[in-house]
């Protein structure tokens, strides 16, 4: 028995490859191999002789088993360790191109301004870029001998002669937004209304088309006071900063009354903005509640409601807390600044986890 | 509006300080928007006494002085020719930065001979052009603020310039007099009120004036009175001085008057050569239309009908309440003068003014609308100056017409100002503040004061007093939900789609674009739109002159200047309004993309390509899966003009619903807008996608089969312009149940079928859901596909 336990070990020991190692199995364990044929001598055997040689049998085979298993993957890691000396890649290539697009900063800052609105009830509105001039104007108290309409350098789409109505307007700020709202939704409401907007002005700091958010909330007993607090919630949330001090300046807008603009504390710091801390003041709106006309206009009873309305400029205060200097570069399309200063695909701004990243 | 402090304070009696004056300005609505303080840079400056002065030892022009000043004798090296013993100069002790040639003073030595300051001309301290020599005072104390000095001797010298901008509801600080006002009721000082007494004249009035009928509405109210024997020049120099330091060019004295009352009180006026009146008669009437008009300007004017103009028998002479005109002007020879103060119509003016594009003074103030009270008062105001500048004799005072009436009252509650603004503002100070305005309080009524035609109704009232008792000290008060709880979603399904989209496109490889709604019109006409009704009247550029009827011509553009810039490789895409018309309901909503160039850049991994239609159709099915368009769509062709006519699709749902349309971009719109091709593009209309109708978020079942699916292939011949989608629903129609799906997997145009056949090859894969398939099964449903795909494209299948 232990010759022939010695002669299989051996003879798995020295197997260089699969098919010897498999031979050594078929000499030891197959049909008609050595152990094989042993154990089939175990039924002519006394029950005396078989108690000790079925055990030992069993256990030579069993070794057998294993030091053939053990012999082949002993084969098999030196094939793989052959292989992979052979495998070498040089890793510094680049790695395969893989698109990349981008998210304009008007667009991710609109999405940041809802979010915001939305956590405070405001739904969105949108509504036409060429308007009526009853829309843009008219309804919110701007009458067509106001100076404000020469201010507001307003575009003006061609009119044919045998067309006596006014001439529509490209649309010079989103508060035509705010009479349609209040024409479809009535009283009470709160909304937004972003967009693009027009003006007849172009140099450094001016483009004939920018992008507004305006908002309306009207009820029983809203106040400037409520106003202030809405933009005091969302100037810290926007610009991601647990306190601001907001300052209000009587101003004037014909479509509120009172108005006020709006400052925050800010400071520069190489041409960097800080918000909340500094000795400078920035004006970022304008404000106020709504006049009783407008309201009026927008077939709300001014004596049963009241409410507050704002406005600022998108690609301002994308350029305030995104630091981009030029707003004529906003509509350039120059890929180079669209990859700076976009924002990716998963950008997607929410309250819980901050608005950017 | 620009006006200097001292000019303030002959309205205001105050002790406040600049800086308080200018915050109170900006708090009460009169926003500061420049100042201009001659003290700061001077502030440093002291006064001395040169003790001797010697000839420096190693330079002809120098001088070696012994200067007494606060802090003791001190050495200046000086070039001034007239640096001399005895005279009193200003002096820059080292550390003071000397703004006219913009360096600090420093010790230093000249020529080898130590300096410790600089003795200043007026240039130097940026107080004129006088180079010649060092400033020599007459007189002077050693170590007095060199500001000090001037604020006693030459007081326009250091008056601080302020500029505030005016909203256009308040004309009353157009008026430096309303300006002070409003300081005064924010408890800033006391508003000086001088009674205006009137002149008595000495002899009638020459010439007569007439307001014709239909012209009362736009000239109510017109005085007029000449003074003779007048000696006009310039005028003396505090008022010279005033009126540049706001900016304003001194004419002669009568002008300069004109000009003076203008931004002291609001209240413009004008003044005519009485000796060019043809006729002495000044008639007040709407224009016929068509006459010609020389101005002040010099520039010749055509009038149109209903202008409101004032004429003498030789023809018009003046534009009412906008400018005078060039004939009857004064001159420097001026010896009698007929002056005039009016009210003109607000809106009238400013329908002449934007008509004729003046922009005066007097047109600024009448179209904001003066204090028409204060017409009898002005034009005495006026004549008293004009007896005391230039002399002369007044004549009786000439009156048309009578003053407009614009008395009015409003309801004042004190629980609506609190109300509304959110903010306890006692009664008696809210009172008070309408009464230091000007307001007459009678009752529960606010009289509404002539000189502010902007108070129109009870929240005008409101306005008043918030803007007085200052917002500054409003505090934010949380605002209530609109219902308790966690706030529901906000955006409806466009607007949810619209952000689907962008973020869809951009995790494909594209960069948002936002670009102008207008384009030049030949772009605008390559694409469908260029028409009259989408014109602007009044466009900045040629380039901007039509509403885009398409996004696709912006992203073409934008590539092509990208390009420019060495860029090959572009994928943009925007999503944005374009215009089928000029009327608002003719705005869409499109999403857009283009891809020119290669799939990618050259690389170790793979050969480049250039990007192709499937590219793009992969984009557009993408995004339309990511915006729930639903699966089952058909391609058609037949799309627009500026697609390649046998190289796009238009994504349908039916007959009538385009989703959208991909494709290769006609060759003659990329040369005519410059692109280097290929350019492949999309267009996405989101808002044609239907609403899916089941609205739950709960999944259909999933059914997972064990049973082995089969797959088999099929190689058909059929003419080159049968489309594959034609083969695939052909096959797939075989067996709706047993046959999952139908793969082209293959298609090949070769010399063996001919140029007018092609193959293709389809994959058709069989989910059995009962029982395994028998391969007699399998083969006669393969024979069912042949047929089928034969029958449907005449085509065979190929061996």
């Amino acid at each position: 028995m232990e010759n022939l336990r010695n002669k299989y070990i051996q003879a798995i020991d020295i197997a260089g490859d699969e098919n010897a190692l498999e031979a050594v199995r078929l000499a030891a364990l197959g049909k008609k191999g050595e152990v094989s044929l042993k154990m089939r001598e175990l039924g002519q055997m006394s029950p005396e002789e078989r108690q000790v040689a079925g055990p030992a049998l069993n256990d030579l085979k069993n070794e057998i088993i294993s030091a053939i298993s053990a012999k082949k993957e002993a084969l098999e890691d030196s094939v793989l360790n052959e292989r992979l000396k052979s495998e070498w890649l040089d890793v510094t290539l680049p790695s395969r191109e893989r698109p990349a697009g981008t998210i304009h900063p008007i667009s991710q800052v609109t999405e940041e301004v809802i979010s915001i609105f939305a956590n405070m009830d405001f739904s969105v509105a949108e509504g036409p870029r060429v308007e009526t001039d009853w829309y843009n104007f008219d309804a919110l108290n701007i009458p067509s001998h106001h100076p404000a309409r020469a201010e507001m350098d307003t575009f003006y789409m061609y009119r044919s002669e045998n067309d006596d109505r006014a001439p529509h307007v490209l649309r010079t700020h989103t508060s035509p937004v705010q009479i349609r709202t209040m024409e479809n939704t009535g009283a009470p409401v709160r909304v937004i209304c972003p967009g693009g907007v027009y003006r007849a002005d172009y140099d450094q700091t001016h483009t004939p088309m920018f992008h507004q958010v305006e908002g309306l909330a009207i009820d029983q007993s809203l106040s400037m006071a409520n106003l202030k607090w809405v933009l005091e919630e969302f100037v810290k949330t926007y610009f991601e900063v647990n306190d601001v001090e907001l300052r209000f300046r009587a101003s004037h807008f014909p479509f509120t009354e009172p108005s006020a603009e709006v400052d925050i504390r800010c400071s520069w710091d190489n041409g960097q903005l800080k918000v909340g801390e500094g000795d400078d003041w920035l004006e970022i709106l304008g404000s106020g509640m709504v006049h009783p006309k407008v309201l009026q206009a927008g077939g709300i009873d001014p004596n049963l409601w009241q409410g507050f309305a704002f406005g600022m400029g998108i690609d301002r205060i994308a350029m305030l807390k995104y630091g981009v200097p030029d707003l004529r570069a906003f509509f350039d399309s120059d890929l180079r600044w669209l990859r700076h200063y976009g924002f990716t695909a998963l950008d997607q701004p929410n309250l819980h986890a901050g608005l950017s990243r | 509006m620009k006006f200097t402090l001292s000019w303030l304070k002959k309205h205001l009696e105050t002790s406040a300080n600049l800086d308080e004056i200018l915050l109170a300005l900006t708090d009460l609505g009169l926003e500061v928007e420049n100042v201009v303080d001659p003290i700061e840079a001077l502030k440093d400056f002291t006064i001395g006494k040169v003790l001797s002065a010697e000839q420096h030892q190693n330079a002809d022009k120098l001088r070696v002085c012994q200067v007494q000043t606060d802090e003791g004798e001190l050495q200046i090296i000086c070039g001034a020719p007239n640096a001399r013993k005895g005279i009193w100069v200003v002096v820059a002790k080292p550390g003071v930065f000397v703004p006219g040639i913009e360096t600090t003073i420093g010790v230093g030595k000249i020529r080898g001979v130590e300096s410790f300051g600089m003795m200043c001309s007026e240039r130097e301290m940026q107080l004129s052009d006088e180079h010649d020599g060092i400033i020599e005072l007459p007189s002077g104390k050693v170590g007095e603020r060199f500001v000090d000095w001037l604020a006693d001797n030459k007081p326009s010298k250091v008056d601080s310039t302020i500029e505030i901008a005016i909203t256009p509801n308040r004309p009353d600080a157009l008026g430096i007099h309303g300006i002070a006002r409003d300081l005064a009721a924010r408890g800033l000082g006391k508003l000086i009120d001088n009674e205006v007494n009137p002149v008595k004249g000495s002899f009638p009035c020459p010439v007569s004036i007439k307001i014709e009928e239909d012209c009362l509405v736009n000239t109510p109210v017109f005085f007029g009175r000449v003074i003779k024997g007048v000696k006009n020049g310039q005028s003396p120099e505090w008022l010279q001085d005033y009126l540049k330091a706001i900016g304003l060019r001194p004419i002669s004295a009568l002008v300069d008057i004109t000009n003076y009352f203008t931004y002291d009180q609001n209240r413009p006026l004008h003044v005519f050569d009485a000796d060019k009146i043809v006729g002495n008669k000044l008639k007040i009437h709407q224009a016929a239309g068509g006459e010609k008009f020389i101005g002040l300007d010099e520039k010749e004017y055509t009038l149109s009908s209903g202008m409101t103009v004032i004429s003498d028998s030789n023809g018009v002479e003046s534009l009412g309440g906008i400018m005078g005109g060039l004939n009857s002007g004064c001159t420097d020879k001026t010896e009698n003068v007929f002056l005039e103060a009016a009210y003109f119509n607000p809106i009238r003016t400013a329908y002449t003014g934007r008509e004729l594009k003046i922009n005066s003074d007097a047109r600024y103030r009448f179209e904001r609308g003066i204090d028409p009270a204060w017409t009898p008062k002005g034009i005495e105001a006026a004549t008293q100056m004009i007896l005391q500048l230039c002399g002369g004799e007044a004549s009786d005072l000439v009156k048309e017409g009578h003053i407009p009436d614009t008395s009015r009252f409003y309801k004042f509650d004190p629980n609506k100002v609190q109300s509304l603004v959110g903010m306890k503002i006692p009664t008696d100070q809210q009172i008070k503040i309408l009464t230091d305005l000007g307001f007459v309080l009678t009752d529960d009524q606010a009289h509404v004061p002539a000189w502010r035609p902007d108070v129109l109704g009870e929240a005008d009232i409101v306005e008043e007093i918030a803007r007085v008792a200052s917002l500054a000290n409003l505090k934010g008060i949380p605002l209530p939900r609109m219902d308790v709880g966690i706030p529901k979603p906000v955006l409806n399904t466009a607007q949810k789609r619209e952000q689907t989209a962008r973020r869809s496109i951009a995790a494909l490889g594209y960069n948002e674009c936002v670009s102008y709604s207008f384009i030049d019109v030949g772009s605008a006409q390559l694409f469908g739109g260029g028409t009259e009704a989408t014109q602007l009247q009044n466009p900045i550029s040629s380039d901007m002159s039509h509403m885009r009827p398409d996004l696709l011509p912006c992203l073409l553009k934008a590539a092509s200047r990208n390009q420019a810039r060495g860029f090959n490789d572009i994928a943009l895409f925007e999503a944005g309004p374009v215009f089928g018309g000029g009327e608002p309901n003719d705005q869409d909503f499109q999403i857009s993309g283009l891809l020119v160039g290669q799939t990618s850049k050259k690389n170790v991994h793979s050969r480049i390509r250039n990007i192709d239609i499937f590219d793009v159709k992969a984009d557009v099915e993408a995004t339309l899966a990511a915006l729930g368009a639903p699966e089952k769509v058909q391609i058609r062709r037949g799309g627009k003009s500026w697609w390649h006519p046998g190289r796009h699709g238009c994504i349908c749902l039916g007959p009538k619903t385009v989703l959208a349309v991909f494709g290769e971009i006609h060759p003659k719109v990329l040369k005519e807008i410059d692109v280097k091709g290929p350019a492949v593009a999309f267009t996405i209309w989101p808002n044609s996608i239907p609403v899916p109708r089941n609205k739950s978020a709960t999944r259909s079942a999933l059914n997972l089969v064990d049973l082995q699916a089969v797959e088999r292939d099929f190689a058909f011949v059929v003419d080159k312009e049968i489309e594959a989608s034609d083969l695939v629903v052909a096959a797939a129609g075989v067996d709706k149940q047993l046959i999952q799906e139908v793969r082209v997997f293959d298609e090949f145009i070769g010399k063996e079928f001919g140029a007018e056949k092609k193959s293709i090859a389809l994959t058709v894969r069989l989910q059995p859901t009962e029982k395994t398939l028998t391969d007699a099964e399998i083969e006669d449903l393969s024979k069912k596909v042949i047929e089928k795909v034969a029958n449907v494209t005449g085509g065979f299948l190929r061996t």
